[in-house]
């Protein structure tokens, strides 16, 4: 494709994002024969939980399971719809008319389009704890990542903590892998067990995702890695080599260490809300999940007319679920341009609905279950939460006390959420740590307001679009 | 590199294989692999140091997010390493701190 010749060009719909929400949004647009182009950063599709799922360069299958494999048929299913794939492009901002300025390998353009959908999916959730910017230290996420992309392992000694499904999925794939892991520290607060219980009605309308959990517990049993419940007062500490060297628990009011090459955290996934947060969508704080997302219809519409979510962007609920959500948003877009009548759009999203419930139905008991211990959404005084400007939970109270009313005073008062990553790893608990501080509802306090250029950009790239 | 940990390669389908260069050490990868992801196998961990206090980090969500991973990438620096594929002869180092706009680097033949 030839530089800027796209801009005369209008597609009928622009999705954001070639992960399951993004890939099966592609194909249904296909079918239903609008003019679609998909945009996504990476430079394969799949998204993160089908990362790299075109070339699966793993050897033996068994590692990851066979959930990871059912991208394909996704993958097939866009590939063979038409769609103007766009790898290896970000979108770093989205004019009122749905004109998007994208960049690619250090080249920028625009591209417009009637309807967007945005399916950037989720992102790890904010670990912080004291000792979680030591190299050495990496989330559950990013060595799945690295196993799915290249077939690469963490150095040994190996130590996994936190709490959720990633935590013990990734655990028992290493160890499949024949990777040696020296424990599993898991700190879902022993209360979240009983709290959950009253979901357990929901749940079971998910009998198969259940299955899978008490599976991947009997693995990590069978496997012999040792799980250990009610973990708190997690801490990594350093030997003389700016590398982690040890974790250190407490566990019933003991004090415990563990020597570690590798620690690999996980709490759970939010929204990714950079982009919905840059377009001024509604946000709406989720209790359960502890977390924002854009607030959306029941076809993914969002607060601005013409613009959708599907997917853990619009709210975790997993991959299967997202799938059906970018089917479901992209019958009402194609509703909107005249391309499918009223009655067809209601009948076609009848059985995508059926399947969408069990896995609606089961949130409730795991995000209950698996809501982080205190510890993690409000840290101690001397824990670290602005990685990039190194502004701890101690700091960010001063501030509150001396008056801070929110995030974005906070950027004034002290550079949160002010470096490179522009707040994606800070604002949630930036948020919850001044809300708790000031007595304010988190609500209230709010969150960043997040600007484009939403990824960085080279003056370059920026010139691009005035040429 | 003190007490240098590697990643390792589990058995792979058959894939081509580049030569990049991290710190100047030859190293060969699978062509698919990210810049930070050669770092992690060169054992280069810290591969920065913040602009804020010079204190150590390397590589943590691999998926574009924390921006932790900020390179050197030939010659162009705060380049998010997770975010780029590697090429053959790409040359790789550790950022320190700061990116320099004032002096740019002086290319090395190679």
């Amino acid at each position: 494709m030839s530089d800027r010749d796209t801009t005369e060009y209008c597609y009928d719909l622009a999705i954001i994002g070639a992960g399951p929400a993004g890939m099966a949004a592609a194909a249904e647009a296909g079918q239903l024969g609008l003019a679609t182009v998909l945009i996504d950063e990476q430079e394969e599709a799949g998204g993160q939980i089908y990362r790299a799922i075109g070339r699966a360069p793993l050897a033996d299958e068994d590692v990851l399971g066979s959930d990871y494999y059912k991208g394909r048929l996704l993958l097939e299913a866009m590939q063979a719809s038409h769609t103007n794939y766009l790898p290896g492009t970000s979108v770093w901002d989205v004019e009122d008319d749905l004109t998007m300025s994208v960049s690619h390998h250090g080249h920028s353009r625009q591209v417009r389009a009637r309807r967007l959908l945005i399916a950037t999916g989720a992102q790890e959730r904010p670990v912080p704890f004291a000792g979680w910017t030591l190299p050495g230290v990496m989330t559950c996420g990013a060595a799945q990542v690295l196993l799915k992309n290249s077939a690469l392992v963490p150095p040994a000694p190996l130590v996994l903590a936190g709490s959720g499904p990633l935590l013990l999925l990734i655990a028992s794939q290493l160890s499949h892998a024949g990777v040696p892991i020296e424990a599993v520290l898991d700190t879902t607060p022993r209360d979240n067990y009983l709290r959950a219980a009253r979901y357990s009605p929901g749940a079971l309308r998910n009998p198969k995702l259940l299955l899978k959990g008490v599976g991947l517990l009997r693995t990590l049993k069978r496997s012999g890695v040792p799980h250990i419940t009610g973990v708190e007062s997690l801490r990594a500490e350093s030997g003389n080599d700016d590398h982690v060297d040890r974790v250190c628990y407490r566990r019933k009011g003991i004090d415990h260490k563990l020597y570690c090459r590798s620690l690999l955290v996980h709490q759970g996934v939010v929204p990714n809300v950079q982009l919905t947060r840059a377009l001024e969508l509604e946000h709406r704080w989720h209790e359960q999940q502890q977390c924002w997302h854009p607030h959306v219809d029941v076809w993914g519409e969002t607060s601005r007319a013409g613009i959708f979510v599907a997917g853990d962007s619009s709210g975790i609920a997993g991959a299967q679920a997202a799938e059906e959500a970018g089917r479901l948003s992209v019958l009402q877009i194609a509703k909107q341009l005249g391309q499918l009548e009223e009655g067809e759009c209601d009948t076609r999203a009848v059985p995508i609905r059926r399947r969408l419930g069990p896995h609606q139905a089961i949130r409730p008991f795991l995000d209950v279950l698996y809501q982080p211990a205190r510890s993690f959404l409000i840290p101690e005084d001397d824990t670290i939460v602005c990685r990039c400007e190194e502004i701890t939970a101690g700091e960010l109270r001063h501030i509150a006390d001396a008056g801070c009313q929110g995030p974005n005073q906070a950027k004034a008062f002290c550079r949160a959420g002010m470096g490179p990553c522009q707040g994606r790893l800070c604002g949630l608990t930036v948020s919850q740590v001044l809300a708790e501080r000031s007595n304010q509802s988190i609500d209230a306090v709010g969150y960043y307001h997040i600007r484009p250029p939403i990824k960085p950009l080279t003056i370059g790239e920026l010139a691009d679009i005035a040429n | 590199m003190p007490n240098v940990s590697h990643f390792e390669r589990l058995p792979m389908r058959a894939g081509e294989q580049v030569t990049v260069f991290v710190e100047g050490q030859a190293l060969k990868v699978d062509s698919y692999d990210t810049a930070a992801a050669a770092v992690l196998i060169a054992g280069l961990v810290p591969s920065r140091t913040t602009p804020t206090s010079g204190s150590p980090r390397a590589p943590y969500c691999l998926m574009g997010v924390c921006f932790e991973c900020l390179l050197d990438i030939d010659g162009v620096a705060n380049q998010q390493g997770c975010m780029v594929k590697v090429r053959d002869g790409m040359q790789i180092r550790r950022q320190a701190g700061a990116r320099d706009i004032h002096e740019p680097r002086q290319e090395t033949a190679t």
